[in-house]
Formats: structure tokens, sequence, C-alpha cells
């Protein structure tokens, strides 16, 4: 039957060849624009903040001199902030997660809920800024504080933790739930001893993307408070704070040349602590698929 | 439905002619571990078991065979509740595990799983080490002391004829054992909860020859202690291990009886042709 039209497949066969070739180029440069814009956003923020970096830069409180001027208030304040933020992230979403898995009825209800956290995880977080604003400065009377912003932005990671733990949890093959199940283990016995642990790596890589996401987040934090310059480290959760894209966005908003180059240094701390965690992040993933 | 109660009367008399002929069952004749009574069970509109009703003896290895999708597996994960890990299964009719019905409302999951051990297709060993993955069913019934444990292991092991096999790699992870080995040791891990009986899965499926050969040496030393009931695809393992066999076609108990009458003087055609292959 293919012979019959033997002329026409030949024909047809060098359209199709040629159109993968196009496409494949296509496709490459299309990986290309990004990589590109990644190299030239390296380039220049290396040779602008290169030579204020140094360990003073790291080191030091905020100054008026762009020579004197440093980064500690903000690398400790984004630490105390992201502790704040794992903990409750990771508590709160967790649970959610075991629910909606394990314990959860398959109904519309759960369906709908299921929707909606995906769908907060899309939410603009100047939103939760807001959400932020409303009741923990606000209704809960924290003030401009260090858990204020830690709640905030604990509830804009939590869409996401939710997710990657939900899909953790799922991953879990059957056949070994079934296996303490079948024993006479009790759902929590199960979870606890079989699903957890078997899951802990998928929650965690989540919960570190989750919070790289939030460690670069400027726009909520501006909307609850957090300080600009302060010279003091926090010390309580109600202390004032500040954190170091805050401190980048104030230091690139005045006019003088020279703090365009201190917001560069300061941009490349905070890119080599998101570089750090992600790395984590990738460790922990291909130590957990070398393993099963 | 009536034909069924009619295999019924049937196994029946088979079971009192057999009675003189077999001194090994003299002793446990008439004690059953399951009795079910009219099951019917229901993956959301789709019935996949239709009045099944048999006894199930004590201290014997009851074979369930039938073609795939028969509902053997199905019945075999009712009798300790496992079915209903899927959640759109419904069930009518009555199981009683030792005349205490499974069903009821003061009777626990946990409890019936206790009792009722389960081996899977396939060997689905935590991975974790040897003695965890023995340890687990003890553990979770609140036993800590190492001593005990070291002991239950053990037994357990030897029990599903590995310790000699697996003593020296207890820390190791179980999911470097062979198929055959890690089987073994998910039977030592039933029997490590000491149940009363224990329901088989197809549990050589996923096994070569010799593992296979095992295991069902295995059954036959097991079945002094305890009461097995096993699924198989394989007519010929059913033949060999099993006291009684029951013959499951499109969700019904066609023929319940003695396996060697069930497989030399077939009641019911069906059966007959099943065993002689021509179908299935």
């Amino acid at each position: 039957m293919l012979g019959q039209n033997e002329q026409g497949i030949k024909k047809r066969m060098e359209g199709r060849v040629l159109l993968n070739k196009i496409l494949m180029v296509l496709f490459f440069l299309a990986t290309t624009v990004g990589l590109v814009f990644l190299v030239l956003l390296f380039y220049r923020v290396l040779t602008q903040g290169i030579g204020y970096l140094n360990w003073n830069f790291i080191t030091s409180f905020p100054a008026p001199y762009p020579e004197k001027a440093g980064l500690w208030a903000g690398v400790m304040g984004s630490i105390f902030l992201m502790l704040i933020v794992a903990v409750f992230a990771v508590i709160v979403g967790v649970s959610t997660a075991i629910y909606l898995e394990e314990y959860a009825k398959q109904n519309k209800f759960t369906d709908f809920i299921r929707v909606n956290i995906q769908n907060l995880a899309g939410v603009p977080s100047i939103v939760f800024g807001l959400l932020g604003l409303t009741f923990f400065v606000y209704m809960f009377n924290f003030g401009y504080t260090l858990i204020a912003g830690g709640l905030t932005m604990a509830l804009l990671i939590l869409p996401v933790i939710v997710v990657s733990a939900q899909e953790a949890i799922r991953s879990v093959p059957s056949e070994i739930k079934e296996a303490s199940y079948g024993m006479g283990a009790s759902k929590w016995q199960t979870i606890a001893r079989v699903i957890l642990p078997a899951s802990i790596p998928g929650i965690l890589t989540g919960t570190i993307i989750a919070l790289s996401r939030a460690i670069g987040e400027t726009a909520p934090l501006i909307i609850v408070g957090a300080a600009t310059a302060i010279f003091t480290l926090p010390d309580s959760l109600l202390a004032k704070y500040t954190v170091m894209p805050i401190q980048i966005y104030n230091w690139t908003g005045r006019p003088q040349e020279e703090w365009q180059y201190v917001a560069g240094a300061g941009i490349i701390v905070l890119l080599a602590i998101l570089l750090l965690m992600n790395s984590i992040a990738v460790i922990i993933r291909n130590k957990y698929q070398r393993r099963l | 439905m009536n034909e069924t109660i009619e295999q019924q009367k049937k196994t029946a008399n088979v079971k009192i002619e057999s009675k003189s002929t077999d001194k090994k069952q003299k002793n446990t004749e008439g004690r059953h571990v399951f009795e079910v009574e009219d099951l019917n069970l229901w993956y959301g509109s789709d019935q996949a078991l239709y009045e099944v009703s048999m006894n199930v003896p004590e201290q014997q290895v009851t074979a369930i065979i039938g073609p795939s999708g028969c509902g053997k597996s199905t019945f075999l994960k009712t009798l300790n509740r496992m079915v209903e890990m899927v959640p759109i299964v419904k069930t009518s009719g009555d199981i009683k595990y030792r005349n205490q019905n499974i069903f009821g409302n003061n009777f626990q999951q946990e409890y019936l799983r206790t009792k009722v051990g389960m081996v899977f297709q396939k060997p689905n060993p935590f991975p974790k080490s040897v003695y965890d993955n023995v340890a687990y069913g003890p553990r979770i019934h609140g036993i800590k002391d190492k001593k005990t444990l070291d002991q239950i292991v053990e037994k357990s092991l030897k029990g599903a004829a590995i310790w000699d096999e697996l003593k020296d790699r207890l820390d190791e992870n179980a999911y470097g054992l062979s198929g055959g080995q890690q089987q073994r040791v998910c039977i030592a891990r039933a029997l490590a909860v000491e149940p009363d009986v224990i329901l088989m899965d197809e549990p050589t499926s996923a096994l070569d020859p010799i593992s296979t050969a095992k295991v069902e040496e295995l059954v036959q030393e097991l079945k002094k202690k305890y009461s097995i009931i096993i699924v198989t695809h394989n007519m010929q393992q059913a033949a060999r291990i099993s006291d009684k066999t029951a013959f499951f076609l499109n969700g019904e108990l066609v023929e319940f009886a003695e396996t060697d009458d069930l497989f030399q003087n077939p009641r019911d055609k069906r059966t007959e042709d099943y065993i002689t292959g021509r179908f299935g």
C-alpha cells in the first residue's frame, strides 16, 4: 500500500525533516534569550557591585556614606524572618497537606479547597502584604514588627508549601502504605512511620524553594512596615527589623551614583544566598532520587 | 444465585465424604475462621462480587483461583477490609471473623488487620533495614523493649525460612535484597504481628521459580500454625499447596470444594472448562 504512494511519501519526507530542523533552531533561540539576559544581569551586577563587596560591607550597619554602608541588619533580619516563616509555614502547610491527602474524604468540597490553594499560590504578593497589614499589624496589634512580617510572609508561601507537600505525600507508593495498614497500624502511625519519612525529602525541597522566593520578596514587607535603616539587630519577635531586598531597594532610590554600586554589592550577597539555598534543595533531591 | 446455594450444599456433602479419608482434618473440621454470607461488592456502580457465601476452614490452606478480573483479589481484600482503601467501595452481606461481624460498628479495622495479616502480590518492604521491617508490626503495637523485639525478629525470620540467609544482614536496607528474599521478609513481617489468618494475594507472581518453590514450601510449614487463604492465577500451584479451592468467575463463587475433588471431579461445567484450560 505504501509502495503506491512512494513518490508522495518521499516528497513529504523532505518537508517534514526540514520543519524539524527549523523548529529545533527556534527552540534553541528561545532558550538563549533567557540565558543571555541572565548573563547580562550577572555581568552588570558584578561589575558594579564587586568594588564595594567586602567583609566590612556584610558586617556593617547602614551608614550615611557609601564606603561605610553595610548589609548586616538586612542579612540578619532576613535570616530571623526566614526562621519565623519556616516554622509557621511548614507546620501549618504540612499539616494541611496531610489532612487533604490522607484524612479528607474525596468530595466536591475538598476539591474546591485544593483548587483554591493552587489559586492562592498565584495571588500577587502585594495582596498578602495588605492582608498582613490588616490582620497582623492592626487587628492583632503587632505593629511594624518582625513577627508581623514573618507571619505575612508565611501566608505568602503557605500555598506553595501545601502543594509541594501534597505532591510529596501523594508520591509515596501505595504498596508500602498498604503494608502498614495491613499490619493493623492506625492512620496516624502509618503517616508518622511510613508516609512522612518517605516524603520528607520532597517536603524539604519544596520548603527551601518557597523560602528562597520569600527571601527575595520586597513588596509585602514594605506594606507591613519593615524599616529601611536600623542600627541594631532585632532582639525579640516584637522588634523593628529590615531585610536585604528592602535595603537594596532603598539604596537604588538614592541620587548619588555610588549608592548604585552599593546596591549592586547587596544584590550579589542576596544572589549568593539564593543560589546556596537552591543548591541545597537540588542536593537533597538528587540524594533522594538516587536512593530509590 | 440459586446455583451458588446448590454448590454450597454439594460442597457440604463433599466435606462430609472426605472427613473419613483425611486424617489431618479431623481435629479442625467444622471450625471456621471466616464465615461469609451473601457478600456483594460494588466499585461505584460496577458490581464486582455477587452473593458470595463460603466458610474458610481453620489451619488449612484455602486457594482462590479464577481468571483475571474475576474478583478473587477483591474478595481476599474484603476479608481484612483493605478493599475499603478504594473510597467508592460499597458492600452488602455479612462476613464473620471468628463469630464477630467485621462490618460491625464496634469492630475496629486495626484489630481485624492485626489478626488477619496480609502478603501482597508485589514484595513491598519498607525502605528500611530488614530488622526495622520485621519489627514494624510489634512496634506499632507498642513493644519497645529491644530484647523482646530481637526475639520476635529472629523468630519471625526463622518462621519465614530466611533467618539463615539474612541473620548477618539485618541492618541492610531491604530494598537491596532479591525479590524472593524481599517477599519472605514481607512474610516474616506479617508473622511478627502473630496473626491468626494470613491472606496471600498472588505472592509468587513476581518471583522466579526457585523463590516460588521456597515460598510454597513455606506455606506448607505455616499452615501448621496459621489459617492461610491464597489467591493464585496458577492452577498447578493451587493444586500443589492447598487443601480447599474456590473457583471464582465474573464475581461469582462457582465452586468451592476439597482441592483434589475440585480438580479431579469438578461439579460445575464452568470449573471444568477453566481447569482444563478452555478459557482464562
